[in-house]
C-alpha cells in the first residue's frame, strides 16, 4: 500500500540526481590525478571537488535513499498510511535547503575542508550549517519512523513487527545516535570558530567526536542494503528467508556494536592512549558477527529458492538460480564486493596491520568497494524493484538493467583493486597531484591509470542507471499490485519481546557508547592546553 | 509421519545448522581479537601508550621542538631519537637521516593543522595533530632512500608535502654524530 508515492519519488530523485553530480566529480578526480590526466595548474579545484564528492556521497545521497526506502517500508510493510506526511516534506525541504547552503561555499572554494572537517582547518560557516540542516532533516525521518511503528503497535498489540520495519527502525535509531558525534563536534567546536566567536579549537577532541560518527555511519549506509538482502531478494528470486529471528538478531547486533568502535580510525592518533584503541579494535571484530550471520542466512535463503526451482546437488543448485533476474545479479555482485571489502576491513581494524595502510589509497579503495560497491549496487536494485510500484509503470529495459549492474560491478573492481595495491605501496590519500616522473612513484602509474579507467566505467553505469529510471517514468502503465516483502520459511506468529522492540538495544547502544567514548572525551574536554589556533581556509 | 511433524523436524534441522554457523562465527571473532592482543603484547606493536601535549604556537620559542633541536640525535645508549615537525606544506627537517639496524624513536608534532607522517615501504605511520606529540618506534633493516609524504589533507598545498628519509650505515652515522648537534640530510 504505497500511498505517498510522490514523497518517496522526490527523495529518490533528489538522491540520484546528487549522486550523478558527485559521481561525475569522482570520475574527474580519478582522471586528473592519474598519469593520463593533464597537469592541474590549480590544485585547489581538486579539493573543492573532493569536498563536494565526499559531502554528497557521505551525507546527502545515502541519507535520502534510506529515507525514501524507509517511508516505502513503513507504508507497505505496516500496510498503513504514513503518519506525519507534512513533517516528512519538511524534512525533505530541510535537506534541499541544507545541500544548497553547503554547496555554495564549496563551489566558491571557501569550504575545501573535505567531508571529514578535520579542524583546526576551518571553512565558511554556511558549509557546516548546511550539513547540520541535512542532518536535522533526516532526524525528522527518524522520529517519523518511530511514530509510525508506535501507531501500528497500538492497532496490532503484541503482533510481530514485520522484519523490514523492525530493521528500518533499528537503522533510523542507529543514524540518530551516530550523527550525535559529528553534531557535537559541529555545534560545540567548529561552528563557534567558523562564526568567529572563538579562535581556538581542540583538534584531537574533534577527531574523537568525528570517529563516533565516521564508523557507525557506514552501518547506516549499509542498512537499506541488508534490509534488501533479507526482505526483498528472497521474494524477488522466488525463495524464502531462512530464519526470521536470525535476521532480527543481525540487525540488533548492528544497532548495538557498530557504535562503540569508531576509534579504530584513530589508531595512528596521538590524543588517545593504547588502552581505548585496543578496546575499540576488539569491538570492531565483533561487528563482523552480524555480517557473518547474514552471509549464512542469505546464502541459505538463496539456496531455498534454487531448490524450489529444481536445483540439486551440493553446489549444482547454483546453476538453477534465476541469473537473468537483476535482483539475483545485484545480490551476487554485492556479496563478492562485500567479501573482498570485508576482508580489507578486517585488516584495517587490527592495529598491527592498519599501520601499514593507514591513510593510504588502500583506505579509499576499501570504502569505495564496500560503500560504492556492495552497498550502492543494492540501492540500484532497491530502486529497480520499487520503481514500478512508485510510478505505476513497467521497467521494460531488463537487459539494460543487467548491463548497468555488470558495468557497475566491473567498474568497481577495476577501480578499487589497483587502488588497494597502490595503498600497499604507500601512496597517500587526498592528493591533487602525483609526480609520476619520480622513480619511486613511477611504479604506481599503471595502477592509477587502471583506477581512472574504472572510474569512467562507473560513470557510464551511473548514467545508464539514471536513464533507465527516467525512461521508467514514461513507460506503459501497469498495475504493479501491492509491494510485498519476503516471507520466512517459518513465518513467526509470536516473537519474543526482545526481538520485537528496540528499547533494550537502544539503551545498550547508548551505554556502550558512553563506556567506550565517555572517558576519552571527558579526558580531552577537561584537560587544558590542548586547544590550538584555527586555520581558516582561503585566508592565506 | 504427519506433515506437521516433518515441518517440526525440518525446523529443528534448520535451527541446528544455524547454531553451528553462529558458533563458528563467534570462534572466528574471538580468535581475531586474541591474535591482535597476542601480536600487541608479544611483538610490542601497540599504539603509543601515553598522551603528551604541546603548544603549537610556542613550538619555535622553547622546548623540545625548537628548530635547533630538530633532526636526529645519537643517544648515550646507542639508540637514536628523531624530532620533526610538520607545517603547511613541509616537514622540518625535510630530509631525515638515520642509521640502519638501530632502534629509533620518532617524536613529531604539527605547528598548524593536522598532518600525517608516513614512510613508504615501512609501517611507520602516524598522525600529527597540533597540540599533541606523536611518538613511534622504528627500525630500518636496509640502507637507502625512502619517501615520506604527508598522508592527511592539510589544505591546498597538501600534494606538495613530501619529505625524505635517508637510512645510512651505522658506522657512518656514528661518525657524523661525533660532532654533536642534530643531524639532517637536507640538500645532500
Amino acid at each position: 500500500m504505497l500511498v505517498n508515492r510522490k514523497l518517496i519519488l522526490a527523495h529518490f530523485w533528489l538522491a540520484f540526481a546528487v549522486f550523478g553530480v558527485a559521481l561525475t566529480l569522482g570520475a574527474w578526480q580519478m582522471f586528473i590525478r592519474s598519469p593520463i590526466g593533464t597537469w592541474l595548474s590549480n590544485p585547489e579545484l581538486y579539493y573543492r571537488s573532493l569536498t563536494a564528492h565526499g559531502t554528497v556521497m557521505g551525507y546527502v545521497f545515502p541519507t535520502l535513499v534510506a529515507m525514501a526506502f524507509g517511508y516505502a517500508i513503513s507504508e507497505s510493510a505496516l500496510q498503513q498510511r504514513l503518519v506525519g506526511v507534512r513533517w516528512a516534506w519538511a524534512g525533505f525541504w530541510l535537506i534541499v535547503a541544507g545541500s544548497i547552503m553547503a554547496v555554495i561555499p564549496i563551489a566558491l572554494g571557501r569550504a575545501s575542508v573535505l567531508y571529514t572537517f578535520y579542524p583546526p582547518l576551518i571553512g565558511n560557516v554556511f558549509y557546516y550549517l548546511g550539513v547540520v540542516l541535512v542532518v536535522v532533516g533526516s532526524w525528522i525521518w527518524v522520529a517519523l519512523m518511530s511514530v509510525n511503528l508506535r501507531v501500528w503497535r497500538k492497532a496490532n498489540p503484541g503482533a510481530p513487527v514485520p522484519l523490514a520495519m523492525f530493521a528500518n527502525v533499528a537503522g533510523s535509531y542507529l543514524w540518530a545516535w551516530t550523527a550525535v558525534g559529528a553534531a557535537l563536534e559541529l555545534l560545540l567546536q567548529i561552528i563557534p570558530v567558523a562564526a568567529g566567536l572563538k579562535a581556538t579549537i581542540d583538534a584531537g577532541l574533534a577527531r574523537i567526536f568525528f570517529s563516533w560518527t565516521l564508523h557507525a555511519i557506514v552501518y547506516f549506509w549499509l542498512m537499506p542494503t541488508y534490509i534488501a538482502y533479507y526482505t526483498i531478494v528472497p521474494r524477488a528470486i522466488g525463495g524464502r528467508v531462512y530464519s526470521d529471528s536470525m535476521a532480527r538478531i543481525a540487525f540488533i547486533l548492528f544497532l548495538v556494536v557498530s557504535m562503540p568502535i569508531g576509534m579504530h580510525h584513530t589508531f595512528a592518533d596521538p590524543q588517545v592512549g593504547a588502552g581505548f584503541k585496543f578496546i575499540h579494535s576488539a569491538f570492531t571484530a565483533l561487528v563482523a558477527l552480524p555480517t557473518l550471520l547474514t552471509v549464512f542466512t542469505i546464502c541459505a535463503s538463496v539456496e531455498i529458492a534454487a531448490r524450489l526451482r529444481g536445483g540439486r546437488g551440493m553446489f549444482g543448485w547454483i546453476g538453477a538460480l534465476p541469473w537473468d533476474n537483476p535482483m539475483m545479479l545485484a545480490l551476487a555482485f554485492s556479496f563478492v564486493m562485500l567479501g573482498f571489502g570485508g576482508a580489507g576491513g578486517l585488516i584495517n581494524m587490527s592495529y598491527q596491520l592498519d599501520a601499514s595502510i593507514h591513510n593510504t589509497q588502500w583506505i579509499t579503495g576499501h570504502f569505495h568497494l564496500i560503500f560504492g560497491g556492495a552497498i550502492v549496487i543494492m540501492y540500484f536494485a532497491i530502486a529497480y524493484d520499487l520503481w514500478p510500484h512508485l510510478t505505476g509503470r513497467e521497467l521494460i529495459d531488463i537487459r539494460l538493467i543487467r548491463t548497468q549492474l555488470w558495468l557497475w560491478f566491473i567498474g568497481m573492481i577495476v577501480t578499487t583493486f589497483p587502488w588497494h595495491w597502490v595503498g600497499i605501496l604507500g601512496m597517500p590519500r587526498r592528493m591533487a597531484y602525483f609526480d609520476f616522473g619520480d622513480p619511486a612513484i613511477a611504479p604506481q602509474a599503471l595502477s592509477v591509470t587502471l583506477s581512472a579507467i574504472g572510474g569512467f566505467i562507473l560513470l557510464a553505469s551511473g548514467i545508464m542507471f539514471i536513464v533507465i529510471l527516467a525512461r521508467g517514468m514514461r513507460a506503459p502503465q501497469i498495475d504493479a499490485g501491492p509491494y510485498r516483502f519476503a516471507l520466512a520459511v517459518h513465518q513467526p506468529t509470536t516473537v519474543p519481546v526482545a526481538l520485537n522492540t528496540h528499547a533494550l538495544w537502544v539503551a545498550l547502544m547508548i551505554g556502550l557508547t558512553l563506556t567506550n567514548y565517555g572517558y576519552p572525551i571527558l579526558n580531552l574536554a577537561l584537560s587544558s592546553g590542548t586547544s590550538v589556533p584555527a586555520v581558516y581556509v582561503g585566508a592565506q | 509421519m504427519s506433515a506437521e511433524e516433518t515441518h517440526h523436524d525440518s525446523a529443528e534441522v534448520a535451527a541446528r545448522v544455524e547454531r553451528r554457523w553462529a558458533t563458528i562465527a563467534v570462534i572466528i571473532i574471538v580468535m581475531m581479537a586474541l591474535l591482535a592482543a597476542f601480536a600487541g603484547i608479544h611483538r610490542a606493536t601497540m599504539p603509543q601508550p601515553r598522551v603528551e601535549i604541546t603548544d603549537p604556537s610556542r613550538l619555535h620559542l622553547s622546548g623540545e621542538f625548537v628548530e635547533s633541536n630538530l633532526g636526529s640525535v645519537l643517544e648515550a645508549n646507542g639508540n637514536v631519537t628523531v624530532r620533526a615537525i610538520g607545517q603547511q606544506y613541509s616537514f622540518t627537517p625535510a630530509c631525515i637521516v638515520v642509521p640502519a639496524d638501530t632502534p629509533i624513536t620518532l617524536r613529531a608534532t604539527s605547528a598548524d593543522v593536522v598532518h600525517g607522517i608516513l614512510i613508504q615501504g615501512t609501517n611507520v605511520n602516524a598522525m600529527l595533530v597540533p597540540g599533541y606529540i606523536s611518538e613511534q618506534l622504528m627500525r630500518f633493516a636496509k640502507t637507502g632512500d625512502y619517501l615520506m609524504p604527508c598522508q592527511e589533507f592539510c589544505s591546498f598545498g597538501h600534494e606538495g608535502m613530501w619529505g625524505k628519509v635517508k637510512v645510512i650505515d651505522k658506522t657512518e652515522f656514528a661518525d657524523r654524530a661525533k660532532g654533536g648537534g642534530r643531524l639532517g640530510c637536507v640538500g645532500q
